[in-house]
């Protein structure tokens, strides 16, 4: 692409990258959470895939390493549901306690970030997994697309 | 242990789904390491959906609410309806739930040695641990918008299955045509979810089906509904994916597409029986779903006799089967109305119906692990270039014999029991369809007599005189489909007094299920 | 939001799904099949999201909120599950006819078909 395609990718892509973790972080207060910060974030990454040439995005973002991202993220969400299995399945053990633990007053308040138990740690895990799944699939579809060797 | 009881209907979910996250990890560092845990994690399923079944046989069913601070505390203080994700298992969940439990295990141990030449294996492990995950959900769960959860889990699996022997031209276009099938037939799914809750506004199965009036909307919903499960299990007009689908899948995944297909056939029943029951007009729509059993058998045994093709000919018998399915459990449907009729032939034909699809999930998987042995060991599909195969691959014969005999109800297999029992009860509601049903059986015959014809016996041919057995696994994984045939055949009277009988009772009881989640509200 | 006959949101429901299923019958360009299939995921998702409408209700966050009564918040999360399976079968889909084109060169359904019969 062009010189003035890069340099405004240069300069914007942080901040797209930046809104997709504060969408992911915010989604138990505002709208939001893991599929949709997820999915901003790979814009992000098509975004310098497009701009930029695809085998050089891949010396950079390799695809074995994207896998790795994406299982802990699905891990993480599994083991979080089985973590309150003392009661049952997918049980919101950590109201109360002292991570993410704080409970809010009734009613409309401007929003606390501390609350809700174990909702954004599993907004974060598929916040992981959503990123890595969709990067994965815009750079393999790009790189298969123009007939470059996928290193394995 | 009575805790793990208490537990086992989400841990026979959770489990296949951690092993499925797990495996590609693990496979980074050893592929042998991988193929014991896939192993591992399903034979636990295995005993979490055995113990369960014991219990639920002695107690009755089991529900299980996910999130809340006791399991069975479906509707929480102070409010009229459940809020959260409810699990209900009855006798005849957790029955569908051994078969593809069951089958699943022996499709995994069945693609041990095959995986050992092909690439990538770590994505087929995590493809078959996540169909196993679908089928379950969708047999367990008790929610509306779950099972459409569940079902787009278990079509996306079974899609990449398909298509997974990428070096090979069809098999990308068989993988094709069934996700385009299958995406359509779940939006048409969610489209009739979605006019249930803009009516009631809940989602519980159980929760719906207490407050049903049968409005001219609910009967538009029930249409798209037996329409949709109609194009997932394949049955005529709607069955144009499976011999392309079938044909192409990898080794053991054909028997495992095809136990998922039969999760769509017990959400159709769930549905019918227990969501609506005798609220809508049973008449009517019993003889829908028999008039799709009939053409289902028909067209699938006619069309399956010319075929030369030894896999397109395991597909088409496999819709003709599932019509017998649906003809035995929709004689059951059109009777529910009438208690006199229900007595005295109505449960016989539902439970020949359901004793049908345990039969034809072992011995339809045998026949169609024994083709994939002999794509195997040829490298070709063609029955006009087979020939006298007897000689080397001897245990596959065998196999393939018990199989044949079974699925064209010779007695004393368990084909011909669970056939009698459709016949008897069909030919009091209608003679018509019992004389229709025993003309297809007799097809059947025909046409597998002809194959093994062309396949096992003849003369010797020059060219595959190298040929011989295929590896241990494979035969161990056809060996445990076999073993089940001969037991279920020697003992059918201690089947269906065991699974059978308390499966077709808990299908008709409509009050039974609402009352365990609702409470008598 | 419904005067008479005139509701819409329910006449654009029923154009959306049926201009898909038109396009998914009679075109033969793969491709054109899978954008047919988006336009019938976008009319059954606009579907679920319009029965959540309640005239004069809040939007179900805490956040600052006018004291009014909340709406549910059950049709928004269903539609979002309903999105996220949409973009993994469009994804697959894409895959598959990437791989269907590199062996028979061509993306018309009629020429790219080998199992017949």
């Amino acid at each position: 692409m062009s010189k003035i395609v890069r340099t405004i990718t240069n300069l914007l892509t942080p901040f797209i990258l930046m809104f997709g973790l504060y969408v992911i972080m915010h989604g138990h207060i505002t709208p939001g959470g893991g599929f949709q910060g997820g999915a901003v974030f790979a814009s992000g990454i098509a975004l310098l895939i497009v701009a930029f040439n695809s085998a050089k995005v891949q010396e950079k973002l390799k695809e074995r390493h994207l896998s790795v991202i994406e299982s802990s993220g699905a891990l993480m969400f599994i083991g979080l549901a089985f973590a309150g299995l003392g009661i049952t399945f997918f049980y919101n053990f950590m109201v109360g306690s002292s991570i993410f633990g704080q409970i809010p007053p009734e009613g409309s308040n401007p929003g606390y970030m501390w609350t809700a138990g174990v909702i954004p740690l599993m907004n974060i895990a598929v916040g992981l997994k959503v990123i890595a799944g969709l990067s994965a699939i815009v750079l393999v579809m790009a790189l298969a697309s123009s007939n470059i060797r996928i290193d394995e | 242990m009575q805790s793990l009881v208490i537990h086992s209907p989400i841990l026979a979910i959770a489990v296949p789904l951690l092993a499925a996250f797990l495996i590609p990890l693990i496979s980074k560092f050893n592929s042998k390491v991988r193929n014991i845990v896939v192993i591992a994690a399903l034979a636990f399923t295995e005993f979490l959906v055995l113990i369960l079944a014991r219990d639920i046989y002695a107690t009755g069913l089991h529900i299980y609410t996910l999130g809340a601070s006791a399991s069975t505390l479906a509707i929480p203080e102070n409010f009229m309806v459940p809020v959260r994700i409810i699990l209900e298992v009855d006798a005849m969940s957790v029955f569908m739930g051994i078969i593809s439990v069951t089958v699943s295990l022996a499709a995994a141990i069945y693609s041990i040695s095959f995986m050992k030449q092909e690439t990538g294996g770590s994505k087929f492990y995590t493809l078959l641990l996540l169909l196993t995950v679908g089928m379950v959900g969708m047999e367990f769960t008790g929610d509306l918008f779950n099972m459409f959860v569940f079902l787009e889990i278990l079509s996306i699996s079974g899609a990449a299955l398909a298509a997974f022997r990428t070096r090979f031209a069809d098999a990308s276009e068989g993988g094709f045509k069934y996700i385009v099938i299958s995406a359509v037939g779940a939006l048409l799914i969610l489209f009739a979810i979605g006019i249930f809750y803009g009516q009631y506004n809940l989602l519980n199965i159980a929760a719906i089906a207490k407050v049903m009036q049968y409005t001219s909307l609910d009967k538009i919903a029930l249409v798209i509904l037996i329409v949709a499960f109609g194009m997932k299990l394949a049955s005529v007009p709607m069955h144009m994916w499976a011999p392309d689908t079938y044909s192409v899948a990898p080794a053991g995944t054909s028997p495992m597409i095809y136990v998922a297909s039969q999760a769509c056939l017990y959400a159709l029943f769930r549905i019918c029986f227990t969501l609506f029951g005798v609220t809508m007009d049973t008449g009517t729509i019993g003889w829908i779903i028999i008039m799709l059993g009939v053409l289902s058998m028909f067209v699938g045994v006619t069309v399956a006799v010319q075929q030369t093709d030894i896999k397109r000919l395991m597909a088409y018998h496999a819709i003709s089967q599932s019509g017998y399915m649906l003809l035995g459990i929709g004689v059951g449907l059109a009777v529910l109305a009438d208690p006199v009729a229900l007595a005295s032939y109505g449960k016989a034909a539902i439970s020949g119906g359901i004793f049908h699809i345990i039969n034809n999930a072992l011995y339809k998987g045998l026949l169609f692990l024994t083709a994939e042995a002999l794509f195997f060991s040829l490298g070709t599909r063609d029955l006009n270039r087979m020939g006298g195969m007897a000689r080397n691959m001897k245990y596959t014969t065998i196999f393939y014999i018990i199989g044949a005999l079974a699925i064209s109800g010779i007695p004393p297999f368990n084909g011909f029991t669970s056939k009698l029992m459709i016949y008897e009860s069909v030919y009091q509601f209608s003679p018509l369809l019992a004389i229709i049903a025993m003309l297809v059986s007799i097809l059947t015959l025909a046409s597998f007599t002809k194959a093994f014809q062309s396949a096992f016996t003849g003369p010797a041919l020059p060219q595959y005189g190298h040929v011989t057995e295929v590896p241990r696994p494979m035969l161990f994984g056809m060996g445990i489909l076999a073993v089940l045939i001969i037991f279920f055949s020697l003992f059918p009277s201690i089947v269906v007094n065991t699974i059978v009988t308390p499966a077709t009772d808990a299908l008709i009881n409509q009050a039974g299920y609402i009352s365990a989640v609702m409470g008598g509200l | 939001m419904t005067e008479g006959i005139f509701n819409i949101p329910f006449i654009a429901i029923a154009a959306l799904i049926g201009i898909s299923l038109y396009i998914m019958v009679v075109k033969r360009n793969l491709i054109k099949i899978v954008m047919g299939l988006a336009i019938l995921e976008a009319g059954v998702n606009f579907f679920i999201v319009s029965l959540g409408y309640r005239s004069g209700g809040a939007v179900p966050i805490y956040t600052n909120v006018p004291q009014k009564l909340m709406v549910l918040p059950v049709p928004q999360a269903l539609t979002l599950t309903s999105i996220v399976i949409g973009v993994s079968i469009t994804a697959l889909m894409l895959s598959m006819i990437v791989l269907i084109y590199r062996h028979t060169g061509s993306i018309d359904a009629e020429k790219s078909r080998k199992l017949k019969g």
